[in-house]
């Protein structure tokens, strides 16, 4: 009789201090939440201001956050006075030739690395691993150089060219492929299947998951990358987002409400791809971690 | 014999099928990876303005470098950054655990932590030179609202304009960035890969939440913490660039340039070729060793 009712106190305690627990959570969690979306929602409502808005306060705090009146027109002339279209669709056209070439050399040599044996194989698969460590500041330099001798720098080319092949991309793709049964690979060769029969019938439809992860990351990596575009491009005409966004911010005069409104419009793609595809995001950081 | 003969052309068959696959990854992988990194080596011991004739230096970049205050002060710079690194650490993996509950709106949680990092590059560093505006800025602003209501006379330092108060600003907006990001992912992956029972058996001996973290926890995922300071420490040598150029042009006075920074300077801005390979040669040197230390360390320093 003692023995329960000293159980029920014990239980009764434990959920007292479960429900303690989950509210200290639920408080962590929440202010992480709001610390991450304020800088957001400070940029979404400094879009819809008046020039001179932004920089005005009121008396209560919270009327800051809220624009007297909503300037959608910033957006409008985001687009047009600066040559904001234009950065986009250079944007498009370098991020999309940059991901398609990526995944494309990417999965051929994955393919060769995982499946096929030839002689130095492994020494040039070793040579692979070992570039990766190599951070990209040292090959900028000599990169450079040699589009520049060729006369191709502030050309698409310059953008897109280097980024094209990935050591990366490459291990990341082998790695996967090396997971996948070779069963099907053994009874299509059987069949008198060829090696890209083998590798565009068999292999790619099974590593969907794999090709999506690359390419969310590609897409990802090459729409933000500012440093090398940066490094290639001069003219403005040619400049992508993040670039074409450096210089305008750089202006004189700049005016923050088209400023943000140009960023929100740079964010947006991202936002959506990352919104639908968010397995691969998880599914991808995972894969980096497992390699070290 | 006739099988002999037809296994060997099946071999030559598959070797010739592999070097195909293999060519058009490996033929940029020569031009624009492995051959370039001989020409960084070659051009470390070259002084070239570009448009002159390359003048052979021998060891002269290096010596130049390191009588360099500016090469000295911009390492520092580095390093003081990556100060950073720690509280970006723990915060992820705070979150971590906060999210690592069956708990209602994870989902949602987790992908609100992940948008600073989804959406870093310049829309963020340009959104974040807004808000740390001296004067009018928004934070500058909140801290004197704060101030108003607690009765205590507070004001913002002007944070990118100032020399001691422009790196904390980066770093602050570097863990604003980062902590809900790639090392949260990882620390929620690792935290799902520990063992219930050894928490079961803890509770069986009484042990605290407080005293579980640090006996069962803590160790159970160091194979993650290791290779997340790891991969910090060797991107914090490579990192700064980007939100530095955006936010303040490297300065006040030097204060925000990294050795990245300063490679870029010397090669894109001021046409020192050979200076800027030399220092990009020192960078790589600093991470190969970190990286073999971290393989030599990792046996040592992570329990199972």
């Amino acid at each position: 009789m003692t023995l329960d009712v000293d159980n029920q106190k014990i239980i009764r305690q434990r959920a007292r201090r479960r429900r303690w627990e989950r509210i200290g959570i639920y408080a962590v969690l929440i202010a992480g939440a709001v610390t991450m979306l304020a800088p957001f929602l400070w940029m979404i409502s400094a879009s819809l201001k008046s020039p001179g808005e932004v920089f005005s306060y009121q008396k209560p705090w919270w009327y800051d956050w809220v624009p007297t009146s909503f300037v959608w027109e910033n957006y409008v002339k985001a687009w047009r006075v600066v040559p904001f279209a234009r950065f986009y669709l250079n944007s498009v056209l370098v991020v999309f030739l940059t991901t398609v070439g990526q995944v494309a050399t990417s999965a051929l040599s994955a393919y060769a690395f995982a499946r096929l044996r030839f002689p130095g194989r492994d020494k040039i698969f070793f040579a692979y691993l070992a570039t990766m460590m190599i951070p990209g500041a040292v090959t900028m330099i000599p990169v450079f150089i040699l589009l520049r001798t060729l006369g191709w720098i502030d050309s698409y080319k310059a953008v897109v060219l280097p980024a094209i092949f990935s050591a990366y991309g490459t291990f990341m793709l082998r790695q996967f492929f090396l997971t996948l049964p070779k069963d099907l690979e053994d009874a299509a060769k059987i069949d008198g299947c060829g090696y890209f029969g083998i590798f565009w019938k068999i292999l790619l439809p099974l590593s969907k998951p794999a090709l999506a992860t690359l390419t969310t990351f590609t897409f990802m990596g090459s729409w933000m990358n500012f440093m090398w575009p940066l490094i290639v491009l001069n003219s403005h005409e040619k400049f992508t987002l993040p670039v074409g966004l450096a210089y305008f911010q750089s202006l004189h005069h700049t005016d923050w409400t088209l400023l943000m409104a140009g960023s929100l419009m740079m964010i947006l793609p991202i936002l959506v791809l990352f919104i639908f595809n968010q397995r691969y995001f998880v599914e991808g950081i995972k894969l980096t971690g497992i390699k070290g | 014999m006739l099988a002999k003969r037809f296994q060997l052309k099946d071999s030559m068959k598959e070797a010739l099928a592999g070097y195909g696959f293999l060519l058009p990854n490996f033929a940029g992988f020569l031009v624009f990876t492995s051959l370039p990194v001989v020409a960084s080596f070659v051009l470390s011991f070259v002084t070239w303005d570009l448009f002159s004739p390359p003048r052979f230096a021998g060891i002269e970049n290096f010596r130049t470098l390191f009588s360099d205050p500016l090469f000295l002060k911009y390492c520092w710079n580095t390093v003081v950054l990556m100060g950073a690194i720690p509280f970006a650490i723990a915060g992820s993996l705070i979150l971590a655990l906060a999210l690592n509950q069956t708990l209602k709106g994870v989902v949602f949680f987790r992908t609100v932590y992940f948008l600073p990092t989804i959406c870093s590059g310049v829309a963020i560093y340009v959104l974040w030179r807004l808000i740390y505006m001296p004067d009018f800025g928004v934070l500058n602003t909140l801290i004197a609202k704060l101030g108003l209501l607690l009765h205590l006379p507070l004001t913002g330092p002007s944070w990118l304009h100032d020399e001691a108060w422009a790196k904390p600003a980066l770093m602050i907006m570097g863990i604003w960035q980062s902590v809900g990001g790639y090392n949260m992912i990882l620390y929620l992956a690792a935290l799902q890969g520990v063992p219930r029972d050894l928490y079961e058996a803890a509770e069986i001996d009484g042990a605290s939440r407080w005293q579980q973290f640090w006996a069962v926890t803590w160790p159970q995922i160091s194979p993650t913490t290791f290779f997340i300071a790891t991969m910090s420490i060797i991107g914090g040598f490579q990192a700064g660039f980007d939100p530095a150029f955006i936010m303040t042009g490297g300065g006040p006075n030097g204060a925000t340039t990294t050795l990245i920074y300063y490679i870029y300077n010397n090669a894109f801005v001021w046409n020192q070729m050979g200076y800027a390979a030399a220092i990009s040669w020192i960078l790589f040197i600093i991470i190969f060793l970190i990286t073999i230390g971290k393989w030599k360390l990792f046996a040592k320093v992570v329990h199972y």
